[in-house]
Protein backbone atom coordinates (compact mmCIF):
# COMPACT_ATOMS: atom_id res chain seq x y z
CA UNK A 1 0.00 0.00 0.00
CA UNK A 2 1.37 3.29 -0.82
CA UNK A 3 2.02 5.76 1.90
CA UNK A 4 0.45 8.70 3.35
CA UNK A 5 1.60 12.37 4.59
CA UNK A 6 1.41 12.89 8.14
CA UNK A 7 2.14 16.96 9.13
CA UNK A 8 3.73 17.30 12.34
CA UNK A 9 4.21 21.00 12.62
CA UNK A 10 4.43 24.35 10.18
CA UNK A 11 6.90 27.06 10.15
CA UNK A 12 7.65 29.99 8.64
CA UNK A 13 9.11 29.39 5.61
CA UNK A 14 12.37 31.14 6.13
CA UNK A 15 12.63 28.65 9.18
CA UNK A 16 16.31 26.51 8.98
CA UNK A 17 15.09 23.27 7.91
CA UNK A 18 15.10 20.23 10.54
CA UNK A 19 18.15 18.59 11.89
CA UNK A 20 18.98 15.82 10.17
CA UNK A 21 18.35 12.21 11.38
CA UNK A 22 14.86 14.06 12.66
CA UNK A 23 12.72 11.47 12.44
CA UNK A 24 8.63 11.10 12.95
CA UNK A 25 6.71 8.27 13.56
CA UNK A 26 7.61 4.68 12.35
CA UNK A 27 11.11 6.14 12.35
CA UNK A 28 10.81 7.94 8.89
CA UNK A 29 12.60 10.51 7.81
CA UNK A 30 10.84 13.90 7.83
CA UNK A 31 11.66 16.63 5.27
CA UNK A 32 9.55 20.11 4.40
CA UNK A 33 7.43 21.46 2.42
CA UNK A 34 7.15 24.77 1.47
CA UNK A 35 3.94 26.25 -0.10
CA UNK A 36 1.46 29.30 0.31
CA UNK A 37 4.10 31.38 2.47
CA UNK A 38 3.77 28.27 5.33
CA UNK A 39 6.57 25.62 5.44
CA UNK A 40 5.17 22.02 6.76
CA UNK A 41 7.45 19.68 8.12
CA UNK A 42 6.13 16.26 7.07
CA UNK A 43 6.62 12.74 6.86
CA UNK A 44 5.41 9.52 4.62
CA UNK A 45 3.07 7.07 7.30
CA UNK A 46 2.11 4.11 5.98
CA UNK A 47 -1.53 3.81 4.58
CA UNK A 48 -2.83 0.79 6.39
CA UNK A 49 -2.30 2.64 9.63
CA UNK A 50 -2.97 6.07 8.60
CA UNK A 51 -6.29 5.92 6.35
CA UNK A 52 -9.83 6.43 8.24
CA UNK A 53 -10.84 3.20 9.48
CA UNK A 54 -7.40 2.46 10.77
CA UNK A 55 -6.69 5.34 12.45
CA UNK A 56 -10.10 5.42 14.24
CA UNK A 57 -9.33 2.14 15.50
CA UNK A 58 -5.71 2.80 16.03
CA UNK A 59 -6.46 5.55 18.20
CA UNK A 60 -7.93 3.25 20.90
CA UNK A 61 -4.83 1.61 21.25
CA UNK A 62 -3.03 2.41 23.68
CA UNK A 63 0.82 1.51 22.82
CA UNK A 64 -0.19 2.61 19.42
CA UNK A 65 -1.09 6.29 20.48
CA UNK A 66 1.53 6.58 23.18
CA UNK A 67 4.36 5.92 20.34
CA UNK A 68 2.48 8.13 17.97
CA UNK A 69 2.14 10.79 20.09
CA UNK A 70 5.73 10.34 21.14
CA UNK A 71 7.07 10.98 17.72
CA UNK A 72 4.66 13.52 16.82
CA UNK A 73 6.05 15.25 20.33
CA UNK A 74 9.86 14.88 18.96
CA UNK A 75 9.54 16.22 16.11
CA UNK A 76 8.01 19.54 16.91
CA UNK A 77 10.31 19.56 20.14
CA UNK A 78 13.40 19.11 17.04
CA UNK A 79 12.05 22.33 14.79
CA UNK A 80 10.51 24.28 17.60
CA UNK A 81 14.32 25.77 18.75
CA UNK A 82 14.06 26.64 15.47
CA UNK A 83 11.85 29.90 15.16
CA UNK A 84 8.14 30.01 15.66
CA UNK A 85 6.46 26.95 15.11
CA UNK A 86 2.73 25.77 14.83
CA UNK A 87 2.66 22.04 16.54
CA UNK A 88 -0.54 20.55 14.82
CA UNK A 89 -3.01 18.37 16.22
CA UNK A 90 -2.30 14.08 16.41
CA UNK A 91 -2.58 12.63 13.11
CA UNK A 92 -3.24 15.31 10.34
CA UNK A 93 -3.01 13.05 7.54
CA UNK A 94 -3.21 13.88 3.94
CA UNK A 95 -3.70 11.28 0.82
CA UNK A 96 -0.55 13.42 -0.48
CA UNK A 97 1.54 16.51 -1.32
CA UNK A 98 -1.56 18.23 -3.27
CA UNK A 99 -4.10 17.62 -0.18
CA UNK A 100 -1.46 19.15 2.12
CA UNK A 101 -1.14 22.13 -0.32
CA UNK A 102 -4.91 22.60 -0.84
CA UNK A 103 -5.04 22.52 3.24
CA UNK A 104 -2.28 24.93 3.39
CA UNK A 105 -3.96 27.38 0.95
CA UNK A 106 -7.17 26.85 2.95
CA UNK A 107 -5.67 28.02 6.38
CA UNK A 108 -2.80 30.17 5.04
CA UNK A 109 -4.05 33.75 7.25
CA UNK A 110 -5.02 31.98 10.19
CA UNK A 111 -1.81 30.31 10.25
CA UNK A 112 0.69 32.92 9.36
CA UNK A 113 -1.52 35.13 11.88
CA UNK A 114 -0.36 32.23 14.56
CA UNK A 115 3.02 32.15 13.71
CA UNK A 116 3.42 35.95 14.17
CA UNK A 117 2.06 35.99 17.87
CA UNK A 118 3.15 33.29 18.75
CA UNK A 119 6.74 33.70 17.84
CA UNK A 120 9.72 33.85 20.54
CA UNK A 121 6.77 32.09 23.51
CA UNK A 122 6.55 29.14 24.37
CA UNK A 123 3.67 27.34 26.39
CA UNK A 124 4.31 26.23 29.89
CA UNK A 125 1.60 23.64 32.05
CA UNK A 126 0.74 24.30 35.69
CA UNK A 127 -1.09 21.68 37.25
CA UNK A 128 -2.09 22.05 41.08
CA UNK A 129 -2.84 18.77 42.69
CA UNK A 130 -5.40 18.96 46.21
CA UNK A 131 -3.03 16.59 48.38
CA UNK A 132 -5.45 14.16 50.10
CA UNK A 133 -6.47 15.36 53.73
CA UNK A 134 -5.47 12.13 55.53
CA UNK A 135 -2.15 12.67 54.42
CA UNK A 136 -1.75 16.91 54.63
CA UNK A 137 -3.20 16.88 58.41
CA UNK A 138 -3.31 14.24 60.98
CA UNK A 139 -6.44 12.20 60.71
CA UNK A 140 -9.64 13.15 63.46
CA UNK A 141 -9.72 10.75 66.31
CA UNK A 142 -11.94 7.90 65.30
CA UNK A 143 -16.00 7.45 66.69
CA UNK A 144 -15.70 6.25 70.45
CA UNK A 145 -16.51 2.58 70.77
CA UNK A 146 -18.49 2.66 73.65
CA UNK A 147 -22.07 4.47 72.02
CA UNK A 148 -23.03 6.04 75.41
CA UNK A 149 -25.32 9.23 75.11
CA UNK A 150 -22.50 11.84 76.07
CA UNK A 151 -19.62 10.08 73.53
CA UNK A 152 -22.67 9.86 70.79
CA UNK A 153 -23.26 13.52 71.23
CA UNK A 154 -19.14 13.96 70.81
CA UNK A 155 -19.10 11.87 68.17
CA UNK A 156 -22.29 13.28 66.53
CA UNK A 157 -20.35 17.08 67.09
CA UNK A 158 -16.75 15.75 65.62
CA UNK A 159 -18.88 14.69 62.23
CA UNK A 160 -20.27 18.18 61.73
CA UNK A 161 -16.74 19.57 62.49
CA UNK A 162 -15.56 17.27 59.65
CA UNK A 163 -18.31 18.10 57.24
CA UNK A 164 -17.71 21.52 57.82
CA UNK A 165 -13.74 21.24 57.63
CA UNK A 166 -14.22 19.50 54.43
CA UNK A 167 -16.61 22.26 52.81
CA UNK A 168 -14.15 24.73 54.17
CA UNK A 169 -11.21 22.91 52.58
CA UNK A 170 -13.57 22.71 49.26
CA UNK A 171 -13.68 26.77 49.26
CA UNK A 172 -9.76 27.46 50.63
CA UNK A 173 -8.72 25.33 47.64
CA UNK A 174 -11.00 27.12 45.38
CA UNK A 175 -9.69 29.98 46.34
CA UNK A 176 -6.19 29.57 46.46
CA UNK A 177 -6.23 28.05 42.44
CA UNK A 178 -7.88 31.41 41.60
CA UNK A 179 -4.90 33.06 43.33
CA UNK A 180 -2.38 31.00 41.26
CA UNK A 181 -4.10 30.80 37.87
CA UNK A 182 -4.30 34.89 38.51
CA UNK A 183 -0.94 35.12 39.68
CA UNK A 184 0.10 33.27 36.91
CA UNK A 185 -2.12 34.69 34.03
CA UNK A 186 -0.26 38.29 34.84
CA UNK A 187 2.81 37.03 34.18
CA UNK A 188 2.18 35.37 30.76
CA UNK A 189 0.66 36.37 27.55
CA UNK A 190 -2.40 33.91 27.66
CA UNK A 191 -3.87 31.17 29.74
CA UNK A 192 -6.06 28.64 28.75
CA UNK A 193 -7.22 25.53 31.26
CA UNK A 194 -7.47 22.11 30.00
CA UNK A 195 -10.02 20.01 31.79
CA UNK A 196 -8.40 18.36 34.99
CA UNK A 197 -6.69 15.21 34.40
CA UNK A 198 -7.89 11.96 35.49
CA UNK A 199 -6.10 11.11 38.41
CA UNK A 200 -6.24 7.53 37.23
CA UNK A 201 -4.60 8.36 33.99
CA UNK A 202 -2.24 11.06 35.80
CA UNK A 203 -1.17 8.07 37.99
CA UNK A 204 -1.20 9.67 41.20
CA UNK A 205 -3.65 9.90 44.16
CA UNK A 206 -3.85 13.20 44.44
CA UNK A 207 -6.50 15.16 42.43
CA UNK A 208 -5.82 17.45 39.78
CA UNK A 209 -7.72 20.74 40.28
CA UNK A 210 -6.19 22.95 38.36
CA UNK A 211 -4.85 22.16 34.80
CA UNK A 212 -3.47 25.51 32.87
CA UNK A 213 -1.19 25.80 30.13
CA UNK A 214 0.35 29.61 30.05
CA UNK A 215 2.16 31.20 26.94
CA UNK A 216 5.21 32.80 27.95
CA UNK A 217 8.08 34.72 25.88
CA UNK A 218 10.89 32.43 25.72
CA UNK A 219 13.46 34.69 27.18
CA UNK A 220 10.40 35.18 30.43
CA UNK A 221 10.84 31.75 31.31
CA UNK A 222 12.88 31.37 34.00
CA UNK A 223 10.99 34.39 35.72
CA UNK A 224 8.23 32.42 35.01
CA UNK A 225 8.83 29.21 36.66
CA UNK A 226 10.23 31.12 39.71
CA UNK A 227 6.93 32.68 40.06
CA UNK A 228 5.68 29.01 40.01
CA UNK A 229 8.29 28.33 42.58
CA UNK A 230 7.28 31.13 45.13
CA UNK A 231 3.28 30.27 44.76
CA UNK A 232 3.86 26.17 45.72
CA UNK A 233 3.30 26.85 49.46
CA UNK A 234 4.67 23.68 51.82
CA UNK A 235 1.78 22.55 53.94
CA UNK A 236 -1.21 24.69 52.26
CA UNK A 237 -2.69 21.22 51.00
CA UNK A 238 -1.89 21.97 46.99
CA UNK A 239 1.02 20.35 45.18
CA UNK A 240 2.34 22.40 41.96
CA UNK A 241 3.86 20.71 39.05
CA UNK A 242 5.10 22.27 36.22
CA UNK A 243 5.64 20.56 32.62
CA UNK A 244 7.49 22.21 29.72
CA UNK A 245 8.48 24.13 27.67
CA UNK A 246 6.12 22.72 25.66
CA UNK A 247 5.38 24.88 21.76
CA UNK A 248 2.72 26.49 21.82
CA UNK A 249 0.20 23.57 21.26
CA UNK A 250 -2.63 25.45 23.18
CA UNK A 251 -2.62 28.60 22.10
CA UNK A 252 -3.27 27.98 18.27
CA UNK A 253 -6.45 29.62 17.16
CA UNK A 254 -9.16 27.18 16.47
CA UNK A 255 -10.55 27.34 12.87
CA UNK A 256 -13.90 29.61 12.56
CA UNK A 257 -15.74 27.35 10.00
CA UNK A 258 -16.08 23.55 10.98
CA UNK A 259 -13.73 21.77 9.20
CA UNK A 260 -16.37 18.56 8.85
CA UNK A 261 -19.90 18.14 9.77
CA UNK A 262 -20.66 19.90 13.12
CA UNK A 263 -21.81 17.42 15.83
CA UNK A 264 -24.47 18.18 18.13
CA UNK A 265 -22.06 19.88 20.95
CA UNK A 266 -19.35 21.75 18.85
CA UNK A 267 -15.76 21.58 20.54
CA UNK A 268 -15.21 20.04 23.23
CA UNK A 269 -12.61 21.28 26.18
CA UNK A 270 -12.07 24.70 24.66
CA UNK A 271 -9.80 27.90 26.41
CA UNK A 272 -11.25 28.57 29.28
CA UNK A 273 -14.50 27.42 28.99
CA UNK A 274 -14.44 24.51 31.28
CA UNK A 275 -12.75 25.52 34.33
CA UNK A 276 -13.78 22.43 35.74
CA UNK A 277 -12.64 22.14 39.64
CA UNK A 278 -10.96 25.05 39.94
CA UNK A 279 -13.04 28.32 38.97
CA UNK A 280 -11.07 30.78 37.44
CA UNK B 1 6.88 21.07 43.73
CA UNK B 2 8.09 18.58 40.82
CA UNK B 3 9.16 19.64 37.48
CA UNK B 4 9.49 18.10 33.97
CA UNK B 5 11.54 20.76 32.90
CA UNK B 6 14.93 20.63 31.88
CA UNK B 7 17.23 23.28 34.01
CA UNK B 8 18.83 25.45 30.73
CA UNK B 9 15.09 25.70 29.60
CA UNK B 10 15.54 24.21 25.68
CA UNK B 11 12.69 22.51 23.76
CA UNK B 12 13.82 19.28 23.03
CA UNK B 13 11.73 16.55 23.80
CA UNK B 14 11.72 15.05 27.47
CA UNK B 15 11.78 10.91 28.13
CA UNK B 16 9.59 11.82 31.20
CA UNK B 17 6.89 13.76 29.86
CA UNK B 18 3.73 11.68 30.90
CA UNK B 19 1.20 10.81 28.43
CA UNK B 20 -1.98 12.69 29.66
CA UNK B 21 0.03 16.10 29.55
CA UNK B 22 1.20 14.69 26.01
CA UNK B 23 -2.57 14.02 25.29
CA UNK B 24 -3.81 17.50 26.58
CA UNK B 25 -1.90 18.98 23.79
CA UNK B 26 -2.16 16.52 20.59
CA UNK B 27 -5.36 15.66 20.99
CA UNK B 28 -7.61 18.83 22.58
CA UNK B 29 -4.79 21.37 21.53
CA UNK B 30 -2.50 21.61 18.34
CA UNK B 31 -3.28 23.47 14.93
CA UNK B 32 -6.08 21.99 12.44
CA UNK B 33 -6.16 22.14 9.20
CA UNK B 34 -9.29 21.84 6.39
CA UNK B 35 -9.85 19.47 4.14
CA UNK B 36 -8.59 16.04 2.40
CA UNK B 37 -7.69 14.66 5.59
CA UNK B 38 -7.40 10.84 5.87
CA UNK B 39 -9.35 11.28 9.24
CA UNK B 40 -10.39 14.73 11.16
CA UNK B 41 -9.61 14.18 14.72
CA UNK B 42 -12.23 16.71 15.68
CA UNK B 43 -14.78 13.54 14.58
CA UNK B 44 -13.07 11.45 16.89
CA UNK B 45 -14.95 10.55 20.01
CA UNK B 46 -12.35 11.71 22.31
CA UNK B 47 -14.05 10.47 26.06
CA UNK B 48 -14.20 7.22 24.33
CA UNK B 49 -10.48 7.66 23.42
CA UNK B 50 -10.08 8.19 27.01
CA UNK B 51 -12.04 5.77 28.42
CA UNK B 52 -10.35 3.18 26.57
CA UNK B 53 -6.91 4.80 28.06
CA UNK B 54 -7.90 4.74 31.53
CA UNK B 55 -9.25 0.92 31.25
CA UNK B 56 -5.75 0.27 29.47
CA UNK B 57 -3.96 2.10 32.20
CA UNK B 58 -5.52 0.61 34.97
CA UNK B 59 -5.34 -3.09 33.60
CA UNK B 60 -1.85 -2.08 33.05
CA UNK B 61 -1.33 -1.00 36.24
CA UNK B 62 -2.84 -4.07 38.06
CA UNK B 63 0.21 -5.67 38.57
CA UNK B 64 2.05 -3.32 40.45
CA UNK B 65 -1.05 -2.72 42.97
CA UNK B 66 -1.02 -5.98 43.82
CA UNK B 67 -0.96 -6.20 47.83
CA UNK B 68 -3.02 -2.73 47.93
CA UNK B 69 -6.56 -3.59 48.16
CA UNK B 70 -8.45 -0.65 47.55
Amino acid sequence: MSDLLYAYALTRPTAPAPPGGTRGVGGAPVRVVRHAGLAAVVGPVPADEFGEAALRERLEDLRWLEATARAHQAVVAAVAPLGSVLPLRLATVHRDETGLRRALDAGRERFAADLERLDGCVEWGVKIYAVPAERAERPEPSAPSAFSGSAGREYLRRRRRERERQEHSGRRIAELCRHVHTELSRHARNARLHRPQDPRLAGTPDRNVLNAAYLVPRDRSRDFAARVTALDMPGDGLRLEMTGPWAPYSFVTEPTEPTGPAGPTGPTGPAGSEPGGCPA
Amino acid sequence: MSTSTSPDLDLRGHPEVSLVDLLDRLLAAGAVVAGDLTLSIADVDLVRIELRLLIGSVSALTPLAGGEPR
